[in-house]
């Protein structure tokens, strides 16, 4: 009987091989991805042990976390509701984090490993330090006035976004996408209630949840004109210099005749480029944009930062806010040449032409900056749980240099004539040279127009302020002067609190 | 050697002093692994305490202590009436014991208000009722050791025990479900405040009478046969007792719902057959007759329903447990979670999350402990297990019996096979049933059925490794076995 023992010896052996080799390779292939599934709410309950550190901007947090006697002892909370809720996106107990709460995560849960001598330091002395701060660049005023008046629009948009950089830095100094929503149901600790506001807002048909001022393009209409203009002055085309305009024009190979937004605006053969600007001109700029090619307004708006897909909004490094590539099209003939009608078309912000809000703020930025363009970026500093040490202070990084200083002071005297004698004049702010331009984009032939401002503040001095975008989508009639109305207001408000830098 | 020709000598001195070799009792190096186990059980408590409470309280020694107490008495009755058993079991199984008292212990912590967890008294919660059925278990084990002098008197009571085992079994089947059904298996006896599975100790009964009835047939069993294939396959008239067993663990799965049950007492008596026999063709039709019937249940759950519908939504569930994660698959995917969650090293213990697993301190303890000791500490918990079962054969190789060679190798594999079944299911190896993991899982009739399976271990284990004293050691035993217990000696030589 011992030789069918000593077998029996040996299953047992193979069965408990098997179990090993079982929990082996559950550690080694499924672990990973048991230990982020969705399902697994244990690793959620370790983040909430200790304090989730701040979000703040101007010394005030605008996400912080409140102690409670429940199983999750931290409920992650925030003041201002729906305003920042773009920005600092939410960190639920059981869906996916968005916005800063994300990309900074590791910071804000002390798990960072520039915060491992604070664990370490916790270890010995049996303190909870909590989580690293966040220190955003916004301008609270000029968010304040951002969403007050997106929400409180004179013309009756429920859809749009606002963003206000500082041209000289890159630093955001306000950010709305309208609608918003309030994150603090979602970061209820009622998983169920969280659930249920979470689907509420992914159905709501107006999308609230979009990020529309980095996440989605438009076309952006007359405020690409900027772009063809900075292309014109660098093909032999001066402010000055007469340009082919009229009530109307055909492009050779369309019979649909491109025209101006009203009669009054440029029935003129000829007009000069700042007047074509100045009046948003679209016969002259569909001309203009035929005259100088394709090719040579492609290159131009990715010199812009068009077509640029990696750029996100956070730290001046890896990570941040995920930006939407703003795009020319492809402006051709199947055959590889230019298609006239899309030329002028595209020439006038239509067609295949999108654009980001951010996009917008970040031309009209780079005019005002002397043709630098900054990198944008939101998180100004990471500050140690104890608030003493930093960890991160953002150094403003040059992203780009889209056009000469003198190309830029060029485009800057057309924009500020836009906003003194054109299209632009609500955005004026007294005391300040404002420039801008306006955009009336066609969404769809049944629908009504976008409308769109970009536009810049420069002090007494000629140093640059504040640049902004604003869109208002489906404004329709009104929409780029309410725009431009906005803008200004925001403007002025990061004039008086220009945030952090 | 005056020592050593007294017959079933004194176990102090032959401990003590024996220089010869077969006869060293080994009773110290027991003692000193039994201590090295409790200061494992005590730290583990400190760790939890340090984890959970955030200061080590300076009680966090008593559960270990009055663990270690008691086994401390069990260690003094074997020292007294089994002085040659194996000195690895004891201590293997008390570790497991102990750290499965220190988890539910930790539990208790974990589910505490935070304000009342230091004054959490030692014998509160799921972890005291533990503590306390284990100084229940420990006793009845001493109990039966001291009772069952030589491993060979059971085989007095074999039919009676056989037939009790049957009435074990059956019972849970035909009581109303509201007195036997538990999360949907019919294993329990639930009256007033207590519930008692009457399987765990019905494993025990029947694998004596298997024993028994297998050493009186193994030779018409072994030796009638037909050659087919080049196996030797038994007569038709003989498999009838196999039919029976096979049958009756098919009915256990149906009525009662268990899959695991089932596939324990089957492959319980396939193993018992095998080792009588030596006959592979047995473990064949074994694995032949229970994968056919377990898919024959599958196919019938999802055509059919009915009884079988349970099995069939087992099955699926271990198919993809992540097809209905919230509810029907919620328990394994947990547990598959924790077990992720810990990965290599764990939480530590008290630093994990197993109050979130259902059934954490049942069926799923060892994911809920997974998490938190990690894949090292598993593996560690799995080696012990592994360790017992071998001692376990290890004593049925050396015992002189045939009888004692069933009962100890049917036991030991039992033990590991109950191990697999769980620990397999709670890691998705095979569908998932409810098994207690021995002597960690809360619950009283598991752990008592299993320290009195240790127990006859130890007695075979005691029984195998006394030396032998010149043909006078079997003659000076307790007398009292009848005649047909010694069937299968003659096979093995007792050398003079």
């Amino acid at each position: 009987m011992n030789a069918p023992l000593r077998r029996v010896g040996v299953v047992v052996i193979v069965l408990f091989g098997l179990l090993f080799a079982n929990l082996n390779w559950i550690q080694a292939y499924k672990a990973d991805e048991y230990r982020t599934s969705d399902y697994n709410g244990r690793v959620q309950v370790a983040d909430y042990k200790i304090k989730r550190g701040n979000i703040e901007a101007g010394g005030t947090a605008l996400a912080t976390s409140k102690e409670t006697t429940g199983k999750l002892k931290f409920l992650r909370t925030y003041p201002g509701g729906a305003k920042y809720a773009h920005v600092l996106g939410y960190k639920p107990v059981n869906l996916a984090d968005r916005g800063i709460e994300q990309v900074e995560n590791d910071f804000l849960a002390g798990t960072s490993d520039q915060l491992i001598g604070d664990r370490f330091k916790d270890m010995f002395t049996g303190d909870q330090t909590g989580g690293g701060n966040v220190l955003l660049t916004l301008s609270k005023r000029a968010q304040d006035v951002a969403y007050d008046q997106m929400r409180n629009n004179q013309v009756g948009a429920k859809r749009g976004a606002a963003i206000a950089i500082d041209p000289s830095t890159g630093a955001v100094q306000a950010l709305v996408s309208m609608p918003s929503f309030d994150p603090n149901p979602l970061a209820s600790h009622d998983t169920d209630e969280a659930a249920a506001a979470f689907n509420k807002l992914e159905q709501d048909p107006e999308r609230p949840l979009n990020n529309r001022a980095l996440g989605e393009t438009l076309p952006p209409g007359s405020t690409f004109k900027i772009v063809v203009a900075a292309a014109a002055l660098e093909n032999g085309i001066t402010k000055t210099t007469p340009i082919p305009a009229g009530s109307s024009y055909t492009p050779p190979t369309s019979g649909e005749p491109i025209r101006n937004a009203a009669p009054s605006i440029c029935p003129e053969s000829q007009v000069t480029l700042m007047e074509a600007v100045t009046q948003s001109c679209n016969t002259g700029f569909a001309q203009l944009g035929v005259r100088l090619g394709a090719n040579a307004i492609k290159e131009k708006a990715r010199q812009f930062g068009f077509e640029q897909e990696d750029l996100t909004v956070g730290q001046l490094g890896e990570g941040g806010l995920p930006t939407a590539a703003s795009r020319t099209g492809s402006i051709q003939n199947t055959d590889g040449g230019d298609d006239p009608a899309a030329l002028a078309q595209s020439s006038i912000g239509q067609r295949d032409v999108r654009m980001t809000p951010l996009e917008g703020a970040m031309i009209a930025g780079s005019v005002a900056n002397n043709g630098r363009q900054m990198r944008p970026y939101l998180v100004r500093q990471l500050l140690a749980p104890d608030r003493t040490t930093s960890y991160y202070t953002a150094n403003a990084r040059e992203l780009r240099q889209p056009v000469t200083p003198q190309v830029a002071g060029d485009l800057r005297d057309m924009m500020v004539s836009v906003v003194q004698n054109g299209t632009g004049k609500k955005a004026a702010i007294s005391g300040y040279t404002v420039g801008g331009k306006t955009g009336t984009a066609q969404s769809a032939p049944d629908r009504p127009d976008h409308g769109w401002f970009i536009g810049f503040a420069l002090d007494k001095n000629g140093n640059p302020v504040s640049a902004v975008c604003v869109v208002l989508e489906q404004a329709g009639s009104g929409g780029s002067a309410e725009a431009a109305r906005i803008a200004g207001q925001i403007m002025r408000a990061a004039i008086a609190d220009p945030g952090g830098r | 050697m005056t020592v050593a020709a007294t017959p079933a000598p004194s176990p102090a001195t032959t401990g003590g002093q024996s220089g010869v070799r077969l006869a060293r009792s080994r009773r110290n190096a027991e003692l000193s692994l039994l201590l090295l186990a409790m200061v494992l059980v005590a730290a583990y408590g400190a760790t939890v305490e340090a984890n959970l409470l955030d200061t080590v309280t300076p009680d966090f020694w008593m559960p270990a202590a009055a663990l270690g107490a008691v086994f401390l008495g069990l260690h003094l009755v074997i020292r007294f009436l089994a002085p040659f058993a194996d000195p690895a079991l004891l201590p293997a199984v008390a570790l497991l014991n102990g750290l499965g008292v220190g988890f539910l212990r930790r539990i208790d912590l974990g589910e505490a208000p935070v304000a009342d967890r230091e004054s959490l008294a030692v014998f509160a919660g799921i972890g005291g009722r533990q503590l306390a059925w284990t100084l229940a278990s420990v006793i009845l084990a001493a109990g039966l050791l001291a009772i069952m002098r030589d491993h060979r008197s059971v085989s007095r009571y074999a039919y009676t025990l056989g037939l009790a085992g049957i009435v074990l079994v059956m019972l849970p089947a035909v009581l109303p479900s509201s007195i036997s059904e538990i999360n949907g298996a019919k294993l329990w006896i639930r009256v007033g405040g207590f519930s008692i599975q009457p399987g765990e100790f019905a494993k025990l009964a029947l694998l004596v009478f298997f024993a028994y009835y297998l050493v009186r047939k193994r030779e018409v069993l072994s030796l009638a046969s037909r050659r087919l294939l080049g196996i030797d396959f038994p007569r038709g008239r003989d498999l009838g007792p196999v039919v029976v067993v096979w049958l009756i663990s098919l009915l256990v799965l149906v009525f009662e719902k268990d899959l695991g049950t089932s596939l324990l007492y089957f492959g319980m008596f396939v193993v018992t057959l095998y080792i009588a026999t030596e006959r592979v063709s047995w473990l064949l039709i074994g694995l032949v007759l229970f994968f056919g019937g377990a898919y024959l249940a599958y196919v019938l759950g999802s055509t059919v329903g009915g009884p079988f519908a349970n099995f069939y939504l087992r099955a699926e569930i271990w198919l993809d447990p992540f097809a209905d994660p919230t509810d029907k698959g919620y328990q394994l995917v947990q547990g598959l979670l924790a077990l992720g969650t810990g990965g290599l090293f764990g939480a530590g213990p008290g630093g994990g999350q197993p109050e979130i697993l259902p059934e954490v301190q049942n069926d799923f303890i060892f994911a809920g402990i997974g998490e938190e000791i990690g894949l090292f500490g598993l593996s560690a918990l799995l080696v012990v297990y592994l360790l017992i079962v071998e001692r376990g054969l290890r004593a049925a190789l050396a015992v002189r019996d045939s009888f004692g060679k069933l009962l100890a190798g049917g036991l030991a594999f039992t033990l590991g096979l109950q191990v697999f079944v769980i620990v397999g299911g709670i890691s998705k190896l095979i569908p998932l049933t409810g098994q207690t993991t021995p002597f960690l899982s809360a619950g009283g009739s598991s752990l008592m059925a299993n320290w009195l399976l240790i127990a006859v271990l130890l007695r075979v284990s005691d029984g195998a490794r006394r030396p032998v004293t010149g043909g006078g050691g079997k003659a000076a035993r307790p007398a009292g076995g009848p005649p047909e217990q010694l069937h299968g000696a003659p096979t093995e030589v007792i050398k003079p």
